[in-house]
């Protein structure tokens, strides 16, 4: 197992940069996760890792040595496609066993690491079965298998549950995690899903327009994004953004919002936003922090009237969608707290979990 | 065939489902009945004359029918001597053709098809455009090529039958190149970036995902090189001459037409048994030249 490292990464196709010099640093062990919208260079830098890909500019070094120049079998990364890319007049047991027997292993060290990867993956009566007799997610098994047996330094995994429904994407998400916690290999994991990258990864890495947005624990991108773009991409439903006014009066900011309420910025942020008194700014708040009165009273937890245009019951909560300074703004209130289309409903603000973004840089301040 | 969607008594409603495919089902066993005929009426007619006499043939009774079937011809031609030359030339050229062809063409194809390099989409196209180029254009400057390599070399190329193993590669490679690109470019990418990083080099990844993977379509190419060497007649008519160094094809209309004397009932037999090892190549291979030429129409 081994860490790897970018540095200054660039990727150029002709005019188009791809990936614009970026920097990090994946620790052993760790899975990283990274996740961005189509383009944003991800894949790219995946494929750079495996040596898919030739550097335009930068270094990558795996286990402290620079790759650059080293073909990928001489990499020792394993990589696990999206679409399962199974040699189809091979048996699973060939398939598995097909990089080991171009490296000739032992027979015996072959038909043990199949066997035991075969049971990790509880696919040991599909052994002697052509790709086409299996179902997706038997595939995606006998692909992650194929990586399994090569005890590679690195795993690399480029959106490797896309192809498959959603049940069989949970399902095959939560095996990834318990394969990796047994393993334990250093592992890149690229998806467009922000779920996948949230519920999988140590560290998500969201990328966009070729540059690393924000890296960091999920929690800590979900609760503290420095972006608009992250705090925008991370959850769903996806953060509202309002459009709003800072003002300040009487030593304490106010959060205005054109034809709406006002709420009250907590205390312990004057001090953050004072800088910004007087802007126009967007207020972020996720729909689970705009929710029905209840609960422990706060000052912050300021509540406001509206009218409920659309309601989407999700069994557990139902989210609520209604107008706000031009801009849908979405809620997420208790099943049993009477939510109707066109209904006038009090609801509240938790102004605690508030972030207030500067529209043109699409900095969080 | 079935006629099970026709419920006697009850004919189904104008312009519905069931109506409409009965209509194109009789449309298509129509055409297909005159193409059939089209194409089955020559060896048909053939086969009838091969068992005929000499004096039957130019006798003015019906060309459909034998009156006196004799196997005549076909003894002949077999116990012939020179008939046996033939067949042996146009055997060795035709395997000879093929296994230089594939090997070349698979080669080609894969390194047109994956391996980007520069001009590799332009040398692509020059091998399509190369295959336009009839045969007719290019014996009389192959023939001066290969008089001038006589001059230059000593080594006599003109009318000897194993020059024609080099002279119809110029003929089959192209196209077997071009059926291979098109094969090897379905196969996914992702297939070959596997075998890479399980680390497999680039002869390795060929040898064994593609050829493995794309055999259909290596059956189609090889079959096409066959046909194509094996039927091959201005090329041999023009750069053999000896009896000892003719080809089938060439063969059989030279020797058995002497004069204005034509052994038709030969002629006819000669062609009829030069015509069946493609026959037998197809007939075992059909299935995997179908699905050979169709690769690539769908995502499969």
């Amino acid at each position: 197992m081994a860490d790897v490292q970018l540095r200054k990464l660039v990727k150029r196709y002709d005019e188009v940069e791809a990936v614009r010099g970026i920097d990090l640093d994946i620790a052993d062990h760790e899975f990283v996760v990274l996740v961005g919208p189509s383009g944003c260079g991800k894949t790219t830098t995946l494929r750079m890792i495996a040596g898919l890909e030739e550097i335009t500019d930068g270094d990558i070094r795996i286990a402290g040595e620079v790759v650059n120049d080293i073909p990928p079998k001489d990499r020792d990364i394993a990589m696990v496609f999206q679409n399962y890319a199974l040699y189809p007049h091979m048996t699973v047991t060939e398939n598995m066993s097909f990089g080991l027997r171009l490296k000739r292993f032992a027979q015996e060290v072959i038909a043990g690491r199949v066997s035991e990867a075969a049971q990790i993956l509880d696919i040991r009566e599909l052994l002697e079965r052509k790709p086409r007799q299996l179902s997706g997610g038997q595939r995606q098994r006998v692909a992650m298998g194929r990586a399994i047996v090569r005890h590679a330094k690195v795993f690399l995994f480029d959106e490797p549950l896309s192809n498959l429904d959603a049940k069989l994407r949970v399902q095959m998400r939560t095996e990834i995690k318990k394969l990796h916690l047994r393993l334990r290999t250093t592992t890149v994991y690229v998806t467009h899903d922000q779920v996948e990258a949230m519920t999988l990864a140590d560290r998500v890495v969201v990328m966009n327009n070729g540059r690393i947005e924000q890296a960091g624990a999920p929690t800590e991108l979900y609760a503290s994004p420095r972006t608009r773009f992250v705090a925008g991409f991370i959850g769903s439903p996806a953060m509202n953004f309002i459009p709003c006014v800072l003002e300040q009066a009487a030593g304490a900011l106010r959060v205005a919002i054109p034809g709406g309420p006002s709420f009250d910025v907590p205390g312990d942020r004057t001090a953050r936003y004072a800088a910004s008194a007087g802007r126009k700014l967007l207020l972020g708040l996720r729909p689970e922090h705009v929710t029905e009165p209840g609960g422990a009273e706060h000052p912050s937890v300021q509540a406001f009237e509206t009218v409920l245009e659309v309601t989407e019951p999700m069994g557990m909560e139902t989210l609520v969608y209604f107008p706000m300074a031009g801009t849908q703004v979405c809620g997420r209130v208790d099943p049993g707290a009477g939510a109707m289309p066109n209904k006038r409903m009090t609801l509240v603000a938790d102004m605690r979990h508030m972030h207030l973004i500067d529209e043109e840089s699409g900095l969080v301040l | 065939m079935s006629t099970a969607t026709a419920t006697p008594g009850a004919a189904p409603p104008r312009g519905s489902m069931k109506q409409n495919r009965r209509w194109a089902l009789i449309w298509s066993y129509v055409f297909l009945s005159i193409f059939a005929a089209f194409f089955l009426l020559p060896p048909i007619y053939m086969f009838i004359t091969s068992l005929k006499t000499s004096a039957e043939v130019s006798a003015a009774t019906t060309p459909w029918w034998v009156h006196n079937p004799t196997l005549d011809n076909y003894k002949a031609l077999l116990t012939s001597r020179e008939f046996m030359i033939f067949f042996r030339n146009s055997v060795v050229v035709s395997t000879c053709v093929v296994i230089i062809t594939m090997l070349i063409s698979i080669l080609a194809a894969f390194s047109l098809a994956r391996m980007k390099f520069w001009g590799s989409a332009t040398l692509a196209t020059g091998v399509f455009l190369t295959y336009l180029v009839p045969d007719t254009l290019l014996f009389i400057p192959l023939f001066k090529i290969f008089a001038w390599l006589h001059e230059v070399t000593d080594i006599q190329f003109i009318n000897r039958w194993w020059m024609l193993i080099i002279l119809y590669p110029t003929l089959t490679v192209p196209f077997c190149t071009w059926i291979m690109i098109g094969y090897f470019a379905s196969i996914p990418k992702e297939l070959d970036e596997a075998a890479i990083m399980d680390g497999a080099s680039y002869m390795q990844v060929l040898t064994r995902i593609f050829i493995p993977v794309a055999l259909p379509g290596i059956i189609a190419a090889t079959i096409f090189a066959f046909t194509v060497s094996w039927a091959q007649f201005l090329y041999p008519l023009a750069f053999t001459t000896s009896t000892d160094q003719l080809l089938l094809p060439v063969g059989i209309v030279t020797t058995l037409i002497k004069g204005d004397v034509f052994n038709w009932g030969q002629i006819m037999t000669g062609a009829l048994l030069g015509a069946l090892p493609p026959l037998v190549i197809y007939a075992f291979l059909m299935d995997y030249y179908i699905a050979g030429l169709t690769a690539g129409a769908t995502k499969g």
